[in-house]
Order: structure tokens, then sequence, then C-alpha cells
């Protein structure tokens, strides 16, 4: 099993990124991205969920305390797609789909499940989505309740020397070993 | 509009970067939680080492603006969130970056795995008044606290030293530790050059 870069050369890149983004704009996140989403799906639903409001810090509200938080910057956003942070997200899953097409993508086995997975708990396609669906939500909503994600807490939390990315990073990784350890006992 | 057009360039550049690393490919993300294939570990600790030198020393030279860092709160909560990533991290090898990274990849279950997040997310907006009448979360440690002072920044330091020599210390440490790290630290040693 190989990456298309190795760790140094992975690392590298990966750690330029971060820092460009840094000098140039803000530090990387994208978990916030979800809720935008959520907000703007919601909102066409019911157009009264996110409103225009003078009150606000931001010019914007929500019925929803959670998109209304901190002067209503999240119903902004909600309101206002085109903003950096979301064309950020967008942009990650183009860069993504354009490194993998130029590598030949992923083959037609793996898209389904990963090797791993297949090893440890067979090949019905059901169980991994089902599986899968729930961590995402798992995911998200421990996500959401940090504040932040990988990207956001670990990596540009860390790299700014933050308190919190340090409690973040030591959350998941004491999680996420002993359930890998438990779960992922056969390699392939 | 510029900062549409930077939104574009470095949001394309990390999507390209994560899937170059390897972190599309839950295979990678799971033995290295596993502990059979340290890889991205590697990668992870190298790339904060790299970002910290380069942006503490960019604040030392005045490269960089301390206006544009953005240090997030500390509170119970981010333990408490942290653990549920983790959770969810470990059992499907994808985080929310990483997910729609390899969503774009053209991995079926990452793109579950998406729909699943937005359905989470959307939980916590409609949860989100409890969780805050649970006091989970109040700050802890002062806040948007840093290791060390920030020059040109009011954030809360733990340790009355410079930031920029915590900043510089901490990402030597962490690019000693990624090389100092072996490929695997659990399960047998023959490396197996199989998947993918």
């Amino acid at each position: 099993m190989h990456a298309p870069l190795s760790w140094k050369a992975g690392g590298l890149l990966l750690g330029i990124v971060f820092f460009a983004a840094v000098l140039l704009v803000k530090p990387i996140g994208v978990s916030t991205q979800f809720v935008i989403l959520d907000g703007i799906l919601w909102d066409a639903v019911d157009g009264t969920v996110v409103t225009e409001s003078t009150d606000a810090k931001s010019g914007y509200t929500s019925t929803n305390p959670y998109l209304a938080k901190s002067g209503g910057k999240y119903a902004k956003s909600v309101e206002n797609p085109l903003n950096y942070s979301f064309v950020f997200v967008l942009a990650l899953i183009g860069g993504a789909a354009i490194s993998a097409r130029l590598r030949g993508g992923v083959e037609k086995a793996e898209r389904t499940m990963p090797a791993i997975w297949r090893v440890n708990f067979g090949d019905a396609p059901w169980k991994r989505y089902l599986v899968t669906f729930l961590a995402g939500f798992v995911v998200l909503y421990g996500a959401r309740l940090a504040g932040g994600c990988t990207s956001g807490h670990m990596m540009s939390g860390m790299m700014q020397t933050a308190i919190s990315g340090f409690i973040f990073a030591a959350g998941v990784f004491m999680a996420g070993i002993p359930t890998a350890l438990f779960l992922f006992r056969k390699e392939n | 509009m510029s900062s549409i057009i930077l939104a574009i360039f470095i949001g394309a550049a990390f999507g390209f970067a994560l899937d170059r690393v390897g972190a599309t490919n839950p295979n990678f993300i799971i033995r290295m939680l596993n502990l059979t294939n340290l890889h991205l570990m590697r990668a992870i600790l190298l790339a904060i080492g790299v970002a910290a030198i380069l942006t503490f020393g960019g604040l030392m030279t005045g490269v960089v603006s301390p206006e544009h860092l953005d240090v997030k709160d500390a509170y119970l909560g981010v333990f408490v969130g942290g653990v549920l990533l983790g959770l969810g991290f470990a059992v499907a090898g994808y985080c929310p970056g990483t997910g729609l990274a390899a969503a774009a990849s053209g991995r079926y279950d990452a793109m579950i795995f998406v729909l699943g997040g937005l359905v989470g997310a959307f939980a916590y907006m409609l949860s989100y008044a409890d969780v805050a009448a649970t006091g989970l979360l109040e700050k802890i440690a002062g806040g948007k606290a840093t290791l060390g002072t920030v020059a040109g920044t009011d954030y809360p330091a733990l340790f009355n030293i410079p930031g920029e020599v915590t900043g510089l210390i901490m990402g030597i440490a962490f690019i000693a530790v990624a090389w100092l790290l072996p490929a695997r630290l659990a399960g047998r040693k023959s490396d197996a050059a199989t998947v993918e």
C-alpha cells in the first residue's frame, strides 16, 4: 500500500498549503460549511429561517439559535454562499477530483469500501454504507460541538499553538486509536 | 472578489494535497489509527511542523500579519467533540475534509459519509441551545489561548514566553517526531505492499 507521495513530500506539500492559507487569508477550516449548506437547503425550503436584521452585527439573523449566534455570521453566509469559506470547500472538492483523475482514479472495488473494511467485515455494500452514514453523523455532530474538525482544530489549531487544538487532538486520538485497534484486527 | 479567487486556488491546492498524501484513502486513515501504517501520521506531524515554523518565522520577520491568525476557543465540548469525531473517524476512515475530498475522488462510501455528515451537522444546529445549557461550551484555559504570548494578538498565553519561541520549538518537535516514528507500531512487521 503506498500513497502517491511519500510522507515527506506529502507532509511538506500539506504544510505549505496550511501556511499559504494563513499568509494570504486565514487558517483552513471545513466543517462549518456543512452547517452553511444545511442552512442554504433549509432556507430554500422555508424562507423564514434566515432573514435580514438591522439588530444583528452581520445584518442577518435566524430563527435557529446556532445560525443566529455570534451576530448572525453563519446566517450571513447562508444568505451569501459566494463567500471565501464556502467557495474554499467547493474548490477543495474540485482539487481532489482533479488529483484523483490525474492519477487514474480509484479502482472499482475500492470505491464501494476500503480493502481494510472488506477483510474485516465482508463485502456487503449496505453494511459499509449504513456504518459510514452513521459515522458521518457522529463526526459532524462532534466537529460542530468542538467548533472545528481535523483541519480547523487539529492542523490549523496546533500550527498556531492553540490550546484548543491540542485538547481536540487528544480527544480524537484517545477515541480513535482504541476504536480502530478493536475494529480492524485483520490486515489484508 | 479577490478573496473568491484566493478561495479557489487555496481550496483546490488543499484538495489536491489531501488526495496526493493519501488522506482520501480510508485505508491510510484506519491504518494510522490501528497503528499498522504510520505514513499519514508522519505526514500530518510534518505538515503541522512545517506550517508552524513558516507561520511563526513569518510572524517574527513581519511577513505574516498577526491578524491572519484565528485561534479557537477551548471548552470542554472541544474534547467531547474530539472524542465523537475520533470514533467516527476510526470507523469510517473519513473526517469532514477528507470525506469531501474522497467523495470527489469517486468513493461511494465517502458520498454516504458526507450525507450522514450533513444530517449530523443539522442535528447539532437543532440541539445547539440544549447543548449550550449543559455548560459544555463554557470557556476553559482562558478561551482562545496559545502556548506562548503571540505578539500583535490579545490571545492569553499558557506560558509567559514569546509565542514565536514556543511556535518554532513545537514545529521542530513535531518534525522530529515524524522522523523518529517507525513505519508501524502494531501488528506484523512485514508491511504488505498490497492494496491499490
